[in-house]
């Protein structure tokens, strides 16, 4: 099981909590847990987010590993110019 | 052989300064830009505009458009895919009006014709039939109750309910409480701050030339930052197989953002399909500013509360931002930049993406971070004036480090903002006296930088030179950073590499060149096929000495037995094994395809010194210091452009450039003459600091360095202003008009 950090602006969105518990082992694993268990995200998930593993903000790559002690935390999509 | 080239000290060609291989063709004419292309047969085309801001299109009536000499078709709407859904809609919209033309300078049809005069002609002769809508332009009026609904339903799932339905998204994030963090404060103060929407100011206008046939192959050439992005965009757009269309990207004439979606190239190429020849279409620079993608305008409000010795207790900011008639205003990223440089206990930031009639904000270089930090750092300068303390110890005080948490979420790997402190601190700039009338302003700012889909591949030729082919289009010096990475690999002189753009027929996928990517994932690709090569180069040299392949190294240039055990041999140079490669295995190549996602981060911190003349307003730059972390800089001259060359945009943005609307919604400054960006005399010689704290995500600690260094200057410029003039500037463009009425203020107490 793996801490999921949410943006505060998601929080209203699972019983105002500033972080879930899902099961994965990486981050398409995570993303998928997180869709089933609070669908409530679904379109935030839809609309593109990055995730941050340990210091490392994953903006795409479904397939990075996550340890049940990583810092996971949810970041909305990164673009630049 | 153990292949790994990660290192960040011993260089023998990463960190030099050769000469640029472009340079020659520029300088010469040779090289070819979007405008630059030609084909047998081509047409050239024109766009019908709205001259409104807001307004319903009853009726396009092209009858005597088509009637013209000359004239070979024309496109409406009603020429591109239909069913389109998310931000393929949101473009396609954008790029050919639906049934409301959404802002003034939208497209509402198109023309092409056998010259550039008659497409102009017939384009005039096209009638279209307005029923004319209220508008805003103004973020802070579109939130307003009452204001003219620019699009029903546009808000997505993050909106929280009661909001005037122009706010389309909505962000919050931070952590602590930061009413606690505020009672804490020895002084608090908050603010209100405001920037106008600017533009890239790419001195080359868009410019493509289309060929798509009617059995739904094409080929496209044009000016891009990302050639694999317009494939796909106008392969939906038009209705097409990606596969089918062959995008070439030309030279670039800056790009800085502005060029990383679609405006134009749908347009010649639906043109293209219905007159069954080639279309040419250019962009004026009254086009450019009308209907590409400038900046958004923000309206924000900072507070920060802060103890009598420079401790930070809490921070918070309310972030509005104007994208145009579309969602995409980057206030996610103003919000979560804004407070990244320092280590806060308390932070909350809000951010509302706002639509009003104006068109289709697109990047420009760290988008949302520069205006953000112009709030913040500005409110910092107010906090260290009002405590009587040193501006860059107090920032030194809070500054983010490993390990800290970031105030939008997770905690920092290796970063190098102290260094840039305290770089800026060991600086002769920041000692230096100041004359009468000028003063002097600090800033830090942030960007994450990005990494992203990315495809190398690299050829050996029979003589030991090599090519490189990327797909990320060189807008930033990033041929040569790949010739220095792979030379640094391969052993080999830089002369001795090529590196080209290929086009999307010819590599596979690329995101585009965006994000400070470049030089961090196509140059991680680089090394990465070139270290495939060197492991063949390595087999060849074994099965020629007849021994193990892991007992070959490769060192300057050449194999090498590993020790007295795998045999005596002379080192064998590059160029002897693939002289006979033909004959010992075939072809030596090497190639990588990956999505890299150990982008580096990087802060910077800028001084200025500026100098206000109090009977014009007039404000001069007199000197300017950029520090900032490259990570690695590959080839430092061209570091140190990326650094000035934010300086000098950012120096127009905080004194000059600016979008003016009327009260009729319309553009009043589509040209150059009127919106003023900043030319050699307005700017001094900008001095660079380059500091280099490696990205432990890149073999060579490479991070991006395109956008980072535009994030400061607005702040650091209004701070020198506000300390020249005795005012604090809170409106960005400083023109000599709002300082005068700054001083005027003040003077009236």
């Amino acid at each position: 099981m793996v801490d999921v950090a949410l943006w505060s602006g998601l929080r209203p969105l699972v019983g105002g909590r500033d972080s879930v518990t899902v099961e994965g082992g990486t981050v398409g694993e995570i993303l998928t847990a997180l869709r089933r268990d609070h669908p409530a995200l679904g379109p935030t998930l839809d609309a593109g987010v990055s995730v941050v593993v340990d210091g490392r903000v994953i903006a795409a790559s479904l397939t990075e590993p996550v340890h049940p002690d990583s810092e996971v935390v949810l970041m909305m999509r990164l673009k630049g110019g | 052989m153990a292949l790994d080239s990660s290192k960040t000290t011993g260089f023998k060609y990463v960190g030099t300064r050769p000469d640029r291989p472009d340079g020659f063709d520029k300088v010469t004419g040779r090289a070819k830009f979007g405008a630059d292309a030609t084909a047998p047969g081509m047409l050239f085309a024109a766009i019908k505009r709205s001259p409104h801001a807001h307004a319903r299109i009853l009726r396009i009536d092209t009858t005597k458009a088509l009637a013209m000499e000359g004239v070979k078709a024309v496109v409406t709407r009603a020429d591109f895919a239909t069913g389109l859904t998310g931000e393929n809609w949101n473009i396609l919209e954008n790029v050919m009006a639906g049934d409301t033309a959404l802002y003034d300078g939208h497209a509402v049809a198109a023309v092409a014709a056998t010259s550039a005069l008659s497409a102009r002609d017939a384009m005039k002769a096209i009638e279209v039939e307005y029923e004319i809508l209220p508008h805003v332009t103004d973020v802070d009026k579109a939130m307003e109750p009452g204001a003219p609904v620019i699009r029903t339903g546009a808000a997505d799932a993050s909106v929280p309910e009661g909001l005037h339905p122009n706010v389309v998204r909505y962000h919050e994030s931070g952590h602590g409480d930061v009413e606690a963090g505020f009672a804490e404060a020895d002084l608090v103060i908050e603010d209100h701050f405001v920037t106008e929407a600017t533009h890239q100011g790419y001195i080359e206008p868009h410019a493509c030339l289309g060929t798509l046939g009617a059995d739904g192959k094409g080929e496209l050439w044009c000016c891009t930052q990302g050639h694999w992005n317009v494939q796909k965009v106008c392969a939906a757009l038009l209705g097409l197989e990606t596969s089918q269309l062959r995008v070439t990207a030309s030279e670039i004439g800056g790009g800085f953002g502005g060029k990383t979606t679609v405006f134009i190239e749908p347009v010649a190429l639906a043109l293209s399909r219905k007159a069954n020849r080639p279309v040419k279409l250019v962009m004026t620079r009254a086009e450019v500013f009308k209907a590409s993608g400038p900046t958004s305008s923000t309206s924000m409000d900072v507070r920060i509360g802060m103890k009598t010795d420079g401790t930070i207790t809490a921070a918070e900011g309310v972030f509005r931002l104007q994208g145009g008639a579309f969602p995409g205003a980057p206030m996610e990223f103003t919000a979560m930049c804004a407070f990244a440089p320092y280590d806060l206990k308390h932070v909350r930031q809000v951010g509302y993406d706002v639509l009003t009639n104006r068109p289709k904000q697109a990047a420009y270089r760290a988008p949302g971070s520069p205006m953000a930090a112009f709030a913040v750092e500005s409110v910092i300068d107010e906090l260290c004036k009002k405590l009587d303390l040193d501006p860059i110890d107090t920032r030194l005080k809070n500054a983010s480090h490993e390990g800290t948490r970031a105030s939008f979420g997770p905690k920092w790997p290796r970063i190098g903002l102290v260094e840039t402190l305290e770089a800026a601190k060991a600086h002769p700039h920041y000692t230096a006296p100041l004359a009468p009338g000028q003063g002097r302003g600090i800033s830090c700012g942030f960007w994450f930088n990005h990494g992203g889909e990315t495809s190398v591949s690299l050829a050996m030729s029979e003589d030991g030179s090599a090519q490189i082919m990327v797909g990320t289009p060189d807008i930033g010096g990033s041929r040569a950073s790949m010739a220095l990475m792979a030379a640094e690999v391969l052993g080999i002189p830089y002369e001795n590499i090529r590196c080209t753009i290929a086009d999307t027929a010819s590599l596979g996928y690329n995101e585009i060149s965006h994000g400070s990517r470049v030089t961090y994932a196509s140059g991680l690709a680089t090394i990465k096929a070139a270290e495939a090569a060197v492991e063949e180069l390595c087999a060849r040299a074994a099965a020629k000495w007849g021994i193990p392949e892991d007992a070959v190294y490769w060192e300057d240039g050449c194999a090498k037995p590993s020790g007295p055990n795998a045999g005596d041999f002379e080192p064998l140079p590059i160029a002897e094994i693939t002289a006979t490669m033909g004959a010992t295995g075939g072809p030596i190549n090497g190639h990588f395809e990956a999505t890299p996602e150990g982008a580096g981060v990087s802060f910077a911190t800028h001084i200025v010194d500026a100098e206000v003349d109090r009977e014009t307003g007039s404000t001069k730059v007199v000197r300017y210091t950029v520090v900032q972390d490259a990570g690695k800089a590959v080839h430092p001259t061209y570091v140190e452009g990326q650094f000035q060359g934010g300086a000098a945009q950012g120096i127009g943005w905080a004194l000059n450039e600016e979008y003016i609307y009327g009260e009729d919604g319309r553009l009043q400054n589509a040209g150059f003459l009127d919106y003023r960006i900043p030319v050699a005399s307005d700017l001094p010689m900008i001095d660079t600091v380059i500091v280099e704290v490696p990205n432990p995500g890149h073999p060579f600690g490479v991070r991006g360095v395109g956008e980072t260094s535009i994030c400061p200057p607005l702040a650091a410029i209004a701070n020198a202003v506000s300390a020249a003039a005795g005012v604090r500037m809170r409106q960005l463009p400083m023109r000599p008009s709002r300082i005068l009425e700054a001083l005027d203020s003040a003077a009236d107490g």
